[in-house]
């Protein structure tokens, strides 16, 4: 090859780097775009719903000034206790299918746990509802939470489950040298080291609750008014939207959209936390 | 209190692949013994079985008898066989997310130790034995992993010995570190070997001459030789030993 060959060979070269990589450039932003679209369209029509009356108030009928106080806060309390419930559970079928030596049993309860993942959230509500309303007699947010709890349970097995296992065997085997029993390597060391991961997947299963409308549907099933009790109907935010969104009422069409973005606020201040704690706890 | 170490025929195995084919060995109470012999031989495998981390490995099988002073290491739960047989290993392994002084006392919190007067105590003890006590007594509470790799080094054998074993084991503990801490941890070694029994596994055969009062010479999963480190170094009885010595092979 001559010498002007080579140079017109890697000019080409160049160029067909700089092409591949302004295609990458616009699949990217063409991947993000929708996410911004929503967003703004979401801010655009929810804003003029957004007022200090908006997070104080009971709903109220059309025409009326209302809000979603009773939605937020019964979100907010279903969420945190199907969190408290399904945390233990979760971390600890991540530990089991981490630590443990016994394959067959291990990749069975894998297999489980996905299919639990997989499972429509509707079909997991009836369950809620099979096992919890029924022989309790009534609506509550507790058979929400319940129905939420079993909804994120895989979630956290699985994720825990992948951070336990980067602990590396050589800080186990340090553990296991002094003299530790299994249980406290796992509750002194691997835990620990893992921490941060465990929380980040945690909070990602989090901000999935709170979004799902579906399993309350039929369990916390909604309230007008503030809940009598935990274990009495409850409002939640997704089923507020919902029945909102769907009515011929403009102003509540508005309340709906204020609604959603509100959830949207919820889940991107979680998702901020999981990468704060993810970032500090290097 | 140091103990003396006697094995009988011990065998391990990885899965079907047998790695020690029957060990015999009397290892003296207040000695440094060396472990020497080419990648492969087996070295590793005969301390951890020591102090039965061998059998926490899915595939792993032992077999014979190993007696600590009087007491039958395979009937003792394996827990409190590792409190008496202590271990340092090849990589400097400190708990990341546990302080200097957490990493030490850790062993003793193992224990069922929590009384803060006696941790602290015996944490600075094992500190100061492990020439670490100067460089580190103003950031006890300081992150494990802010120290260099030999300061890591000897604090993992500070918190090996703050559990007072009887053996301390240890896994080619220099062989990541640096000369000059290379040096400091052979003075350690040097230092307790009146209060312990120390067995040491190494690539280095100018380190069992230095450190070991005795040196016992590997092949093939199968001990070939055991005696003063000077008999072997200079009159070793086996052929394989003298070549090995030589580096005409390993």
């Amino acid at each position: 090859m001559t010498s002007m060959d080579m140079t017109k060979a890697v000019h080409w070269r160049k160029t067909k780097n700089r092409i591949f990589f302004g295609i990458i450039v616009i699949l990217t932003v063409v991947c993000v775009l929708p996410l911004f679209m929503i967003l703004g369209y979401v801010v655009y029509r929810a804003l003029p719903g957004f007022s200090m009356g908006f997070f104080t108030r009971l709903p109220a009928p059309t025409g009326i000034p209302g809000g979603m106080a009773n939605a937020i806060v019964g979100t907010l309390e279903i969420v945190a206790v199907a969190s408290i419930i399904s945390l233990p559970f979760g971390l600890g079928a991540g530990l089991f299918l981490s630590e443990t030596r016994a394959v067959k049993i291990q990749s069975f309860i894998r297999f489980l746990t996905d299919v639990l993942s997989g499972t429509p959230s509707i079909v997991i509500g009836l369950l809620a509802y099979a096992l919890i309303v029924a022989p309790m007699g009534n609506f509550s947010g507790f058979a929400g939470s319940i129905a939420l709890a079993i909804l994120m349970i895989p979630t956290i097995a699985r994720t825990s489950e992948q951070v336990l296992r980067l602990v590396p065997v050589s800080l186990r085997e340090a553990a296991l040298a002094l003299g530790a029993t299994r249980v406290q390597v796992w509750m002194r060391v691997v835990i620990p080291t893992a921490l941060s991961g465990i929380l980040t997947g945690f909070l990602l299963a989090v901000s999935r609750a709170l979004g799902e409308t579906a399993p309350l549907l039929f369990t916390a099933l909604g309230n007008q008014f503030w809940a009598k009790s935990f274990f009495a109907p409850m409002a939640a935010l997704p089923l507020q939207v919902f029945v909102y969104a769907i009515s011929p009422y403009k102003d509540w069409q508005q309340e709906a959209w204020a609604g959603a973005l509100t959830l949207v606020l919820i889940a991107l201040v979680l998702n901020v936390l999981a990468r704060l704690i993810g970032r500090t706890k290097r | 209190m140091a103990q003396s170490l006697s094995i009988r025929d011990l065998h391990a195995w990885y899965g079907e692949l047998e790695v020690l084919k029957g060990i015999n060995m009397d290892i003296e109470a207040n000695q440094v013994s060396a472990i020497i012999g080419p990648s492969g031989c087996g070295k590793s495998t005969f301390i951890r079985c020591l102090n039965r981390l061998h059998e926490t490995i899915p595939s792993g099988k032992v077999s014979g008898s190993i007696q600590l002073g009087d007491r039958d290491l395979f009937s003792i739960d394996p827990m409190d066989v590792r409190r008496m047989v202590g271990m340092v290993f090849q990589k400097p392994n400190p708990f990341p997310t546990m302080s200097i002084f957490d990493n030490v006392a850790v062993g003793l919190r193992f224990a069922g130790i929590t009384k803060k007067h006696m941790l602290s105590e015996r944490v600075e003890k094992s500190i100061q034995m492990a020439g670490l006590w100067e460089e580190v007594k103003d950031r006890l509470h300081e992150p494990s992993t802010a120290l260099s790799g030999g300061q890591q080094q000897r604090l993992c054998i500070a918190r090996a010995l703050a559990v007072e074993p009887d053996v301390l084991l240890m896994d080619e503990p220099t062989s990541a570190l640096d000369p000059i801490s290379t040096l400091r941890v052979e003075e350690l070694v040097e230092e307790i070997k009146s209060s312990y029994t120390v067995v040491i596994v190494t690539h280095n055969m100018q380190q069992a001459a230095r450190i070991a009062d005795k040196t016992a010479f590997f092949l093939n999963g199968e001990l070939v030789e055991y005696g003063d480190t000077n008999t072997i170094f200079t009159h070793p009885n086996f052929q394989s030993t003298e070549d090995y010595i030589s580096g005409r092979f390993g």
